[in-house]
C-alpha cells in the first residue's frame, strides 16, 4: 500500500505526518501538492492524509477554498473508485467543507485557540482507524484547533450513529464523557467521524503528535498501525 | 532646502540633531535633499543604528567554541549543533507596537523575528516570548494581554511553529508600556547557510513577498521616541499588519530555493524597510547598490519614494541572485505563489542610488546609514539613579518575621500570584506541540527540550529569563542573575548553554539614571558571560519603554540556547515517588531581599538584589549536569520567584504528590521558605542515593541540605499541615484563568 499526504501553501502538519509515516513505520509515503489534479503515484484503494494546518490562510473559514483546489476534486474521484482518505484537523475541516463528510467544524465556545494533550474514548473498533484497538479504549491524542467544534444536525447525528460512523469522543482519563470532558463544545463530545461507506475519515485531534515515546507519548501510533493492519488484510 | 538652517529646520522633524546635520554635510559633501534627510533621520533614530547603546555593545564577548557567525556579521547569530546543523537564534523587542494595537503589534513582532532567522536560510523550529504586562486586575493590562497573546497564537499557529517556552511577568510600572519580546530559534544545514552580505556586483535584487504599503512607516522612529497615550491614535499607522500565510510560502519558496543554491544572499525587511536591507547589505559588502523604486509592487499607488523606502510592511524580503539563476528563482516563487520583483541590482561602486520613475531621488554612500560607521555613536551621561539610597538602607530586621498562621496565608498568596500561577490558560492559546519535538507538552522541565526535526537524537534546550525586580535593585547584580538563571535552567534540563542573545529593555537613554541602569546592565551581562566563555551571538536594544507614569523596570530579557547531548537521560520536574528524598542544592540562608514575597506582601519595592555568588552558581551548575549525567536525581527544579517554597509545591502539583520537610529554626523561616537567594535547585533521589549524593556534594564544594520526603498527597512544614496538593493545584491552575473568560 501508499500513501499520500497533501500539501497545501499553508499546511504545517505535512512534514510530521509523512516522519511518523516514513520514519517511525517505515512505509511507503509521497507528497501530493495542492495544484495537481491527480493523486498519482497512488492507485485505487491507497491512502490519502490531508494534514493539519491553515491550507491557504483559512482567512475566510477553515478549509473554504481549499475545496475548490484541483488536489480536492482528483481525491474526490479517487474516493470514488474506492481510495481512502483521513482529514486530521484542517484536513478534517476541508473534509467537510468539501462534503466529504458529514457535519461541521465551527468556532470553539470559548472562541479561542485550543492546544493540549487530550483524551479520547474510542467509540467503535469496527473502521480501519481503529480495527487494533478495543472499543472503551482511551487514547491520549492532542488536539490544536480554533474551529473544532463539530456540529451535525440531529438527524444526520442518528443515522451516523446508526452506521457506526462515530469514531472517537472527548473523554477523561478513564473514559468518562461529560461536558467538562469536551473542550470546544463539540456535539456528543465528537472527536472523529467518518462516511457511511467507511472510507472518508476526519479527526481534530493529531495522532502524529503523540506517535513516540522518545517525545513523550505514543497512544496516537495505533491509529496509523490499524490503518496499515486492516490495508494487509 | 537650500541652507544648512533650512536642514535643520526640517530634521527636527526627524529627531536628528544640528550636529547630525553637520555630519551628514560633510558625509554627503554637499546638502541633502528632503529624501535622503529622511533616510538619515530614521536609519540613524536609536532602533536602527544602536548609536546610545553600540558602544557598550561592543564590549560584549562574541567568541565561543560552538560559535559560526557572531553578533553583527550576520541577520542573526549561528551556533554549531555538531553533525553539520547549525541554529539560528535572535530575540526582538515589539514593545511600542503592543502598547497601542496589543493584537497586530505582538503578531507581527513574531512574523520579524521569525524572518530574521529565515533569513539566513534556517526554518524556524521554536518560538519564545518574554511578556512582561501590568496587573491583571487593571483593564488596560487585561486589554494588552489579550490581544498579545492572541496576536502570538494566531501569527504563530498558523506559520506553523511551536511557541514552546517563555516567562510572563505582571508589574504595574508596565500598565502602559508592556514587553512584548519574541524570540525564534531555527535549524540550517552549516552549507546552506545564507549571508545577508552583497559580495559581487551584478547581482541582481529581488523584493519578494507581500506588496508595499502604507503600514508602519516611521515605525522604527516611532519606537525611538516615549510613549505617549495622546499621540497613539496618530501613530497607529506605525504599526504594521501581519499576514502569516504570506510569511508561510515566503519561507518555502525561499527555503526552497535555497536548497537548489539560487539564492546569492537575503535579507528581511524589518524596521526601516527597503531601505535598510539595502544599505546594510551593501555596507556589509562595501559595494553599492542601485533601486529603481518604481518596481516595487505597491498596495497604494500614489505613494512616494520615501514612503516606498520606508514602509514596514511585513512578510518581505530583499533577494540577491546571480543573474544566470534568475530564472530558476522565479520558478521557485511561482510554484509557491509568491510574488518576486527585480528592483535593481549591486554595484561596484559602494554608493546607494535610489530612481523614481528616471529621477535620482537619493544618492549617498553605502556606508553613511550603517550603524558604528556613517551612524553617530554616543556615550551619554549617566548617573546611579536616587532609588538606591532606599535599596541601600533596607534592613531586614524591620520586617516582621510572620508567625505560622501568616505563613500560611503567604503561601497562599504567592501561588495564586499572577507571575508565578500556572501559565496553561495562556499557553494552550499557543501551538506549542506543532513539529512534534516538544519534550515539555508531555512533562515540564526547566527550560524547553526540543527535538531537531526529525532527528533521533539531537535536542536542544531554550529559555528566556529576566527577573526585573533584580535588576531595578541592582542593575549589574540582577543583569548576572539574569543569565546565571537563564544557564540554570538549560543545565536543569540535561543541556549545555552555547549561546546567547537579549533583547535589552530599557527606558529614555537621555534620563542618566536610566543610562545608568543600562550601562551597568551591559557590565553585568558582559562580565559573566566573558567568565563563563559564553558567546552573545546578537540581540536588541529597546530604549524609550517610558511614559508619564515613568520607566518601566530595567528588563534585560536573556534568551539562552543549550544543547542536550544525551537526550535519553534528561530529568523532568514532578516529584516521582512517594518516599524519594527532597534535597536542597545550594546556600541555607535567610535573605529576603527582592522577593516576591518582599515585594507583594510587605509592599517593600526597594531592597538589595538577592544573595549571589557567581563562584558557586557555577559549582552548583556544574554538578547539576553531572547528576543528571550520572542518572542520580529522579526530579530537578530551579528556585527562582516565590523561593523553595513554590520549587517544592510545582512538583509536588505537577507530579500529583505531597511532601513533608523540616528547615533550619536558627533564622527567617520567612527567608528560607520564601526567599529569593540564587544559586539553588531542589532535586529528589531514592533514600539508598543520598550518602552517594552527599559525598558527591562535598567533592564539588556545593551546600546540599536534605529537607524531607515526598509524600501521597498530604503537605507539611516543620511540623505544620497545609492542606493536600490538590488544595494547591486548584489555586495555582485557577489564578489567570479566570482573566480569560
Amino acid at each position: 500500500m501508499r500513501w499520500g499526504v497533501v500539501i497545501f501553501p499553508g499546511s504545517n502538519c505535512d512534514r510530521d505526518v509523512f516522519h511518523v509515516l516514513k520514519d517511525v513505520l517505515g512505509e511507503d509515503v509521497h507528497f501530493l501538492w495542492h495544484k495537481n489534479g491527480s493523486v498519482e503515484p497512488l492507485g485505487e484503494g491507497d491512502w490519502i492524509i490531508l494534514p493539519g494546518g491553515f491550507s491557504y490562510g483559512d482567512y475566510l473559514r477553515a478549509g473554504a477554498i481549499a475545496r475548490l483546489s484541483p488536489i480536492m476534486k482528483a481525491i474526490k474521484r479517487h474516493v470514488e473508485k474506492g481510495g481512502y482518505v483521513l482529514g486530521i484537523c484542517n484536513g478534517f475541516q476541508i473534509l467537510c467543507e468539501a462534503g466529504l463528510l458529514p457535519g461541521a467544524l465551527v468556532m470553539n465556545t470559548n472562541g479561542r485557540f485550543i492546544c493540549q494533550p487530550q483524551y479520547v474514548r474510542v467509540e467503535t473498533s469496527n473502521t480501519p482507524l481503529t480495527n487494533l484497538i478495543a472499543d472503551g479504549t482511551v487514547l491520549n491524542i492532542p488536539i490544536a484547533h480554533k474551529e473544532g467544534r463539530y456540529y451535525v444536525d440531529n438527524e444526520t447525528l442518528k443515522s451516523m450513529y446508526a452506521n457506526d460512523q462515530i469514531l472517537f469522543k472527548y473523554s477523561d482519563e478513564s473514559g468518562v464523557v461529560t461536558d467538562t470532558t469536551n473542550p470546544n463544545g463539540s456535539v456528543d463530545n465528537i472527536a472523529g467521524v467518518c462516511d457511511a461507506n467507511k472510507q472518508v475519515f476526519g479527526m481534530m485531534p493529531h495522532p502524529e503528535r503523540s506517535a513516540e515515546q522518545l517525545i513523550g507519548n505514543d497512544d496516537g501510533l495505533q491509529i496509523f498501525k490499524s490503518i496499515v493492519q486492516w490495508a494487509g488484510k | 532646502m537650500n541652507t544648512r538652517e533650512e536642514v535643520i529646520q526640517a530634521a527636527m522633524g526627524w529627531n536628528l540633531t544640528p550636529e547630525e546635520v553637520d555630519r551628514i554635510i560633510e558625509i554627503l559633501g554637499r546638502l541633502p535633499n528632503a529624501v535622503e534627510l529622511a533616510l538619515f533621520g530614521v536609519m540613524w533614530s536609536e532602533h536602527c543604528c544602536y548609536k546610545n547603546s553600540l558602544h557598550w555593545l561592543k564590549q560584549l564577548p562574541k567568541e565561543g567554541k560552538h560559535v559560526l557567525k557572531g553578533a553583527g556579521e550576520e541577520n542573526a547569530g549561528l551556533v554549531d549543533l555538531g553533525d553539520n546543523l547549525a541554529c539560528a537564534f535572535k530575540i526582538e523587542s515589539h514593545n511600542h507596537p503592543s502598547a497601542i494595537a496589543p493584537y497586530h503589534g505582538a503578531a507581527t513582532g513574531v512574523g520579524g523575528i521569525h524572518r530574521d532567522i529565515f533569513t539566513t536560510g534556517a526554518r524556524p523550529i521554536a518560538a519564545l516570548d518574554s511578556l512582561h504586562f501590568g496587573h491583571p486586575e487593571d483593564r488596560r493590562s487585561r486589554w494588552i494581554m489579550d490581544g498579545v497573546v492572541r496576536g502570538i497564537g494566531d501569527y504563530g499557529n498558523s506559520f506553523g511553529v511551536p511557541t514552546i517556552a517563555g516567562e510572563v511577568y505582571f508589574d504595574d510600572t508596565y500598565r502602559v508600556n508592556p514587553i512584548v519580546n519574541a524570540m525564534s530559534v531555527g535549524v540550517v544545514e552549516k552549507d546552506k547557510i545564507i549571508s545577508a552580505v552583497a559580495k559581487e556586483a551584478g547581482w541582481k535584487a529581488f523584493i519578494a513577498g507581500a506588496p508595499t504599503g502604507r503600514d508602519g512607516i516611521k515605525g522604527a522612529a516611532f519606537a525611538s521616541v516615549d510613549l505617549d497615550l495622546e499621540e497613539a491614535e496618530e501613530n497607529l499607522p506605525a504599526v504594521q499588519i501581519g499576514d502569516p500565510f504570506m510569511e508561510k510560502i515566503l519561507l518555502e519558496a525561499i527555503l526552497e530555493a535555497n536548497e537548489k543554491g539560487l539564492i546569492a544572499a537575503m535579507q528581511d525587511m524589518g524596521a526601516a524597510g527597503l531601505l535598510c536591507s539595502t544599505s546594510e547589505m551593501a555596507a556589509r559588502g562595501k559595494k553599492g547598490m542601485v533601486i529603481y523604486l518604481e518596481k516595487v509592487p505597491l498596495r497604494h499607488p500614489s505613494m512616494k519614494p520615501w514612503e516606498i523606502l520606508l514602509s514596514e510592511s511585513q512578510e518581505r524580503m530583499l533577494i540577491l541572485a546571480e543573474p544566470e539563476k534568475v530564472d530558476e528563482l522565479k520558478k521557485v516563487f511561482d510554484k509557491w505563489d509568491v510574488p518576486l520583483t527585480e528592483i535593481g541590482e549591486v554595484i561596484e561602486e559602494p554608493i546607494l542610488q535610489y530612481y523614481f520613475k528616471g529621477e535620482k531621488v537619493a544618492e549617498l554612500p553605502s556606508y553613511a546609514l550603517a550603524a558604528g560607521e556613517g551612524a553617530p555613536v554616543y556615550r551619554r551621561t549617566w548617573r546611579e539613579a536616587d532609588y538606591r539610597f532606599e535599596v541601600l538602607k533596607f534592613n531586614p530586621a524591620q520586617v516582621p518575621i510572620p508567625d505560622w498562621d501568616e505563613m500560611l496565608e503567604i503561601a497562599k498568596e504567592l501561588v495564586t500570584n499572577p507571575t508565578i500561577a500556572s501559565k496553561k490558560p495562556i499557553i494552550r492559546q499557543y501551538d506549542h506541540m506543532v513539529q512534534i519535538g516538544n519534550k515539555n507538552a508531555w512533562e515540564p522541565f526547566d527550560a524547553a527540550i526540543m527535538r531537531v526535526p526529525y532527528s533521533n537524537d539531537k535536542f536542544i534546550a531554550v529559555t528566556t529569563d529576566c527577573n526585573p525586580y533584580y535588576v531595578y535593585a541592582d542593575p549589574y547584580i540582577g543583569t548576572q542573575i539574569a543569565v546565571a538563571e537563564a544557564c540554570r535552567n538549560i543545565v536543569c534540563s540535561g543541556g549545555e548553554p552555547v549561546g546567547v542573545t537579549n533583547c535589552l529593555n530599557f527606558g529614555n537613554p537621555y534620563d542618566p539614571r536610566v543610562y545608568w541602569q543600562f550601562v551597568r546592565a551591559v557590565q553585568g551581562m558582559r562580565d559573566i558571560c566573558r567568565q563563563w566563555e559564553l558567546p552573545i551571538t546578537g540581540g536588541n536594544v529597546s530604549f524609550y519603554n517610558q511614559s508619564e507614569e515613568g520607566p518601566i523596570m530595567p528588563t534585560p530579557v536573556i534568551g539562552i540556547v543549550g544543547i542536550v547531548h544525551e537526550p535519553e537521560k534528561v530529568v523532568s520536574m514532578p516529584f516521582k515517588q512517594t518516599g524519594d528524598i527532597i534535597v536542597q542544592i545550594g546556600p541555607m540562608i535567610d535573605d529576603i531581599a527582592s522577593s516576591q514575597y518582599l515585594i507583594f506582601h510587605h509592599g517593600i519595592r526597594h531592597s538589595p538584589a538577592p544573595v549571589f555568588d557567581i563562584e558557586l552558581e557555577k559549582r552548583i551548575q556544574n554538578f547539576i549536569g553531572m547528576l543528571i549525567k550520572k542518572q542520580l536525581i529522579k526530579s530537578v527544579h530551579d528556585i527562582s520567584e516565590g523561593g523553595l517554597w513554590i520549587a517544592l509545591i510545582e512538583s509536588a502539583i505537577y507530579g500529583n504528590k505531597g511532601f513533608e520537610i523540616k528547615l533550619p529554626e536558627n533564622g527567617r523561616i520567612d527567608g528560607f521558605l520564601f526567599g529569593e537567594i540564587q544559586s539553588r535547585v531542589v532535586v529528589t533521589i531514592d533514600e539508598d542515593n543520598l550518602n552517594k549524593l552527599m559525598n558527591l556534594a562535598r567533592e564539588y564544594k556545593v551546600p546540599a541540605h536534605a529537607l524531607g520526603t515526598v509524600t501521597e498527597k498530604q503537605i507539611r512544614i516543620n511540623g505544620h499541615d497545609w492542606h493536600d496538593v490538590n488544595f494547591w493545584k486548584e489555586l495555582y491552575e485557577s489564578a489567570l484563568e479566570k482573566y480569560f473568560d
